[in-house]
């Protein structure tokens, strides 16, 4: 069955090439996948999702997804319902929309396909896919210098992704399978000198997908050039694949070899909660703001995992950075989504020629408070549980009598990041929507009932894990 | 049948043709090229009843000394298909280019003199046949000499374009120069060794002492085999006769050549590197060292061209420093792990996909833009999207996108680089990777991005839409499913 959420979008897309009208065909195949997606959380455990053909002797790969456990479900429901989010909210330039909406499909299946596959070989080729339809977005459909920021993204990622090739190669060269649930099931004995090689490939190669600084800095631009729908898909969905391939393959496979690299991770993600922040607080455009702030809050998902890395048993890790990874995706999504309306409307992000936008359109006010709120963590809404887990996490088998380790350090000093995400959320919020009406926002046209649907759709997933968390957690058991 | 029949019909279908155009009077020639594609694949098929003397041994042919100098194994049935088809499909491509090759003839208004082009192609299909079974150095050596030969003619037919005889004349001073280190180092490998027979060697180098004569002469042989497959140092004549030589024949030269040129080294190095081998541990050495310098050289010039058929040609250097790489991580294969020579094999089977695909693009491009530059693509996602789509597939196969057969084939080169554990070569694989996204998707670029300067829609002929559809299809299910390329090599 999860081979159809993988294939749904691709065949759309083809669908769309060969003349399908675009936008519908999308919204089909999307809405479509939701439905499958989010009601496989009934019944996850069931056989009917797995699905496996050996496509090569030796070594031996499978083209196979499954749920190998509720990590890959909340993965995949997060997929379907961003992937929903993007296609409707998005509006495509006039004679472009096969391209928007077709690229959308491939990015939604390469995500969807990533995280469902068990074969470390399709794991890693779907999400590579998606990368294509991506460049080509930004760089044709992209605002600002888009040719250079899609060559930059290409240069970025390319890079990246060929280091973390070889590191996964090399892990599987010696697991002797790609097969990932195997690998989990027989953990491979590696000696520390491969253990360190590997861990630091695969922290340099996620570590670029997911931005980790100092390896970040094709992300803000990209996702401030990118399309809508490309921001949503990729900043909520695409990146997570790096923090999920940590948690899955990483941190149970090369645990020894991770713990030699623990204190350069825990300065590195610090890098991005304190000084992306401030870069982030600096910032003069609502889309680089955005962009920014979202490599920023990759830094407590990478907490996280460091706590997982320096606690071996740690059982709050995984929960915290799945249900953070959850709420981000969708906040971020939301974000991005609303931003390109209210540039839609204005005709303008530049947050120091806008103003008072909240008297013309209340309804894009009121939407886009509830994301600023999520995305500075308010009790309520899933920002907040994950990252009250994250920091949980971070003290597990903390004893107070051997002082502070360095996980916990990185940890207060992060706590701080919340109140950086507080100062640039609530003055993006005071510069567009409050203050005297300027002429940009004076005639801005507020929200329709259509354009309410993907916003409603992504509040009400926020405030369902905001207020029970437990939602996602009974999963992660 | 035994298997040298296909060897035999492959020439006889060359004289038939080249007879037929000379006495049967006709203003369009392509009939030639289309009888000649049906041809080599009715022998295509034949390739897969063809036994070797093993299969029957009871046989009269069974005993002749022939099989001294040939031999028939699923490698070889491999390299023969691929042969058979590569030159098929080139000679397609020929038919849709006549326009373009009877422009630069004595007549330009008539095709009286385009007729040869259609039966070369298969004289030289004949000799990488050949090579796919050599087993011996001489017989090697005669056979590597037929394909040379044919394509000095091939490279210069267009006889009234500078460049194309420029190139001609290049290809013909270096490739005399390469026969010569060729035939030296057979000298002293036979010098040292006392025998010519590949299968005869293992015994003979089992236990030598001194071993430099024989370095020697394997260094020599490399040099040679090094400019077949355009590896560095010998790869200073691709760029200028890939850019001069009709785009037929720069197809041809990229994929057959190339893989003939690989099957031989296959052949010729598998004795020196068995265990045992006294010369083992430097013979890697040297083809790590061609490996770097090729990777190197192809990726970073690739990066500065605006011909497109000159990135090309940097490209193809680019893929000899992938492949001699895998030789260079030499492994015979396991239960679980592919061989070298399969890798090998494989990448060369979606090199041919993508990259005759590319080249049924560029000629029509050739023809309908008049020109091969970058900049000659520009728009072309606009004035035809399904023809810049498929552009987009192959060069994202090339530069190895997964899920095309282009990232299969650099995956296994990689596996076996780690296997290996040759980490300098590695790093300089990933460089090289890299920097190949970069120069292919300069072309994506200029279809999608940048205006068009002739926004005139290009009509493709029949065959070439038929060629590239199928071509960018098996690149795509390949990517996904390439147990049957390997199946064909069991």
């Amino acid at each position: 069955m999860l081979a159809l959420l993988v294939a749904l979008p691709i065949l759309a897309f083809f669908a769309i090439l060969l003349g399908a009208p675009a936008r519908q065909t999308a919204i089909g195949a999307c809405a479509l996948n939701f439905i499958f997606g989010v009601g496989s959380m009934f019944c996850w455990n069931a056989d009917i999702w797995d699905f496996s053909v050996r496509v090569l002797e030796k070594p031996a790969l499978h083209l196979a997804f499954g749920y190998y456990d509720g990590m890959s479900l909340v993965m995949v429901v997060l997929s379907v319902i961003v992937a929903l989010a993007a296609v409707l909210s998005g509006k495509a330039p006039e004679g472009s929309e096969k391209l928007y909406y077709g690229s959308s499909l491939l990015i939604a299946a390469g995500a969807i396909g990533a995280f469902a596959s068990t074969d470390l070989f399709f794991f890693y080729a779907f999400h590579e896919m998606a990368l294509i339809p991506t460049f080509l977005m930004i760089g044709i459909l992209g605002r600002g210098d888009r040719r250079g920021i899609a060559w930059k993204i290409t240069i970025y990622l390319g890079l990246g992704s060929l280091v973390l090739l070889v590191g996964l190669v090399w892990l599987a060269s010696l697991a002797g399978t790609f097969s990932i649930p195997e690998m989990l099931a027989n953990k491979p004995e590696i000696d520390l000198a491969a253990q360190k090689g590997i861990a630091a490939l695969l922290i340099i190669g996620f570590g670029t997908l997911v931005s980790l600084f100092p390896f970040h800095s094709w992300a803000a631009p990209a996702y401030a050039s990118a399309p809508a729908p490309t921001s949503m898909l990729h900043a909520g969905v695409l990146k997570k694949f790096g923090l999920y391939g940590m948690l899955r393959i990483a941190v149970p496979l090369v645990p020894e070899g991770l713990q030699v690299w623990l204190t350069p991770l825990l300065v590195l993600l610090l890098g991005n909660i304190l000084w992306v922040g401030l870069v982030t607080i600096s910032q003069k455009r609502l889309d680089t703001l955005l962009g920014n702030s979202s490599v920023m809050h990759m830094g407590y998902i990478f907490l996280a995992i460091a706590a997982l890395i320096a606690v071996p048993g740690n059982t709050l890790a995984v929960p915290a950075a799945v249900v953070l990874m959850f709420a981000h995706g969708i906040s971020i999504a939301l974000l991005f989504g609303l931003a390109d309306r209210i540039e839609r409307s204005t005709g303008s992000l530049d947050l120091s020629d806008m103003g008072g936008l909240a008297k013309s359109a209340p309804g894009m006010a009121f939407l886009f408070g509830i994301a600023a709120m999520a995305s500075i963590g308010l009790p309520g809404l899933a920002n907040f549980s994950g990252e009250v887990l994250v920091f949980l996490s971070a003290f597990e088998s903390y004893v107070p009598a051997e002082g502070l380790g360095p996980v916990q350090i990185a940890c207060i000093l992060s706590i701080w990041g919340v109140v950086i995400s507080a100062v640039y959320m609530l003055r993006a919020y005071r510069n567009i929507f409050q203050g005297p009406v300027v002429k940009s926002t004076e005639k801005a046209a507020d929200l329709t009932f259509i354009d309410h649907i993907p916003a409603v759709i992504l509040i009400v997933a926020l405030l369902a894990v905001g207020c029970y968390p437990n939602i996602l957690l009974n999963f992660l058991k | 049948m035994p298997a040298y029949y296909l060897e035999a019909l492959t020439v006889t279908l060359g004289f038939v043709i080249l007879l037929a155009e000379a006495f049967v009077p006709s203003k369009n020639k392509s009939w030639a090229g289309i009888a000649g594609a049906i041809g080599l694949v009715l022998i295509l098929i034949l390739a897969f009843f063809a036994i070797g003397p093993n299969e029957k041994p009871e046989a009269a042919w069974a005993a002749w000394p022939l099989w001294n100098f040939y031999q028939y194994d699923s490698l070889a049935r491999f390299y023969k298909v691929f042969a058979l088809l590569t030159t098929a499909l080139v000679l397609l491509m020929a038919v849709d280019y006549r326009k373009v090759l009877s422009r630069f003839t004595e007549n330009p208004e008539s095709e009286e003199g385009t007729g040869e082009f259609y039966s070369l192609p298969i004289f030289a299909c004949a000799g990488m046949m050949w090579m796919a079974s050599a087993k011996d150095l001489a017989g090697a050596f005669v056979a590597l000499e037929l394909v040379t030969i044919t394509f000095y003619i091939l490279v210069a037919f267009m006889r009234r374009n500078v460049g194309s005889l420029e190139a001609g004349v290049k290809y013909l001073i270096l490739g005399a120069l390469s026969t010569g280190f060729l035939v030296y180092g057979i000298a002293w490998i036979y010098g040292s060794t006392v025998t010519m027979r590949l299968d005869l060697m293992p015994a003979a180098i089992s236990g030598m002492e001194n071993t430099i004569p024989l370095l020697f002469g394997i260094a020599l042989v490399l040099v040679a085999l090094g400019f077949k497959v355009g590896a560095v140092p010998m790869q200073m004549w691709i760029p200028d006769v890939y850019q001069g030589a009709p785009t037929p024949t720069t197809a041809f030269l990229s994929v057959g050549s190339k893989a003939a040129g690989f099957i031989l080294l296959i052949r010729f190095l598998t004795p020196f590197l068995e265990d045992g081998s006294p010369v083992r541990t430097q013979v890697l050495t040297i083809l790590l060292i061609l490996a770097a310098a090729t990777l190197l050289f192809g990726n970073l010039a690739a990066i500065a061209q605006s011909n497109f058929k000159r990135l090309l040609a940097y490209s193809s250097i680019a893929h000899a420093g992938f492949l001699i790489l895998a030789l260079a991580a030499w492994s015979p294969g396991s239960e679980s792990a592919i061989s070298s020579v399969e890798a090998v094999s494989f990448y060369l089977a979606t090199y041919l996909l993508m990259t005759l695909g590319i080249f049924f693009i560029l000629a029509q491009v050739r023809i309908h833009r008049d020109g091969e530059a970058i900049s000659d693509f520009n728009g072309l996602g606009k004035s035809n999207p399904a023809l810049a789509l498929a552009l987009t597939v192959l060069l994202a196969a090339l530069a190895g996108v997964p899920l095309t057969a282009g990232f299969i084939g650099k995956f296994f080169v990689f596996q076996l680089a780690v296997s290996a554990q040759l980490w300098v070569g590695l790093v300089i694989a990933i460089i090289a990777a890299a920097a190949g996204f970069y120069y292919y998707f300069k072309t994506v670029r200029a279809m999608w991005w940048i205006e068009a300067h002739d926004e005139s829609v290009i009509k493709l002929p029949t065959i070439s839409k038929i060629a590239i559809g199928a071509l960018t299809f098996l690149t795509l299910l390949f990517g996904v499913y390439p147990d049957p390329i390997l199946a064909l090599l069991r």
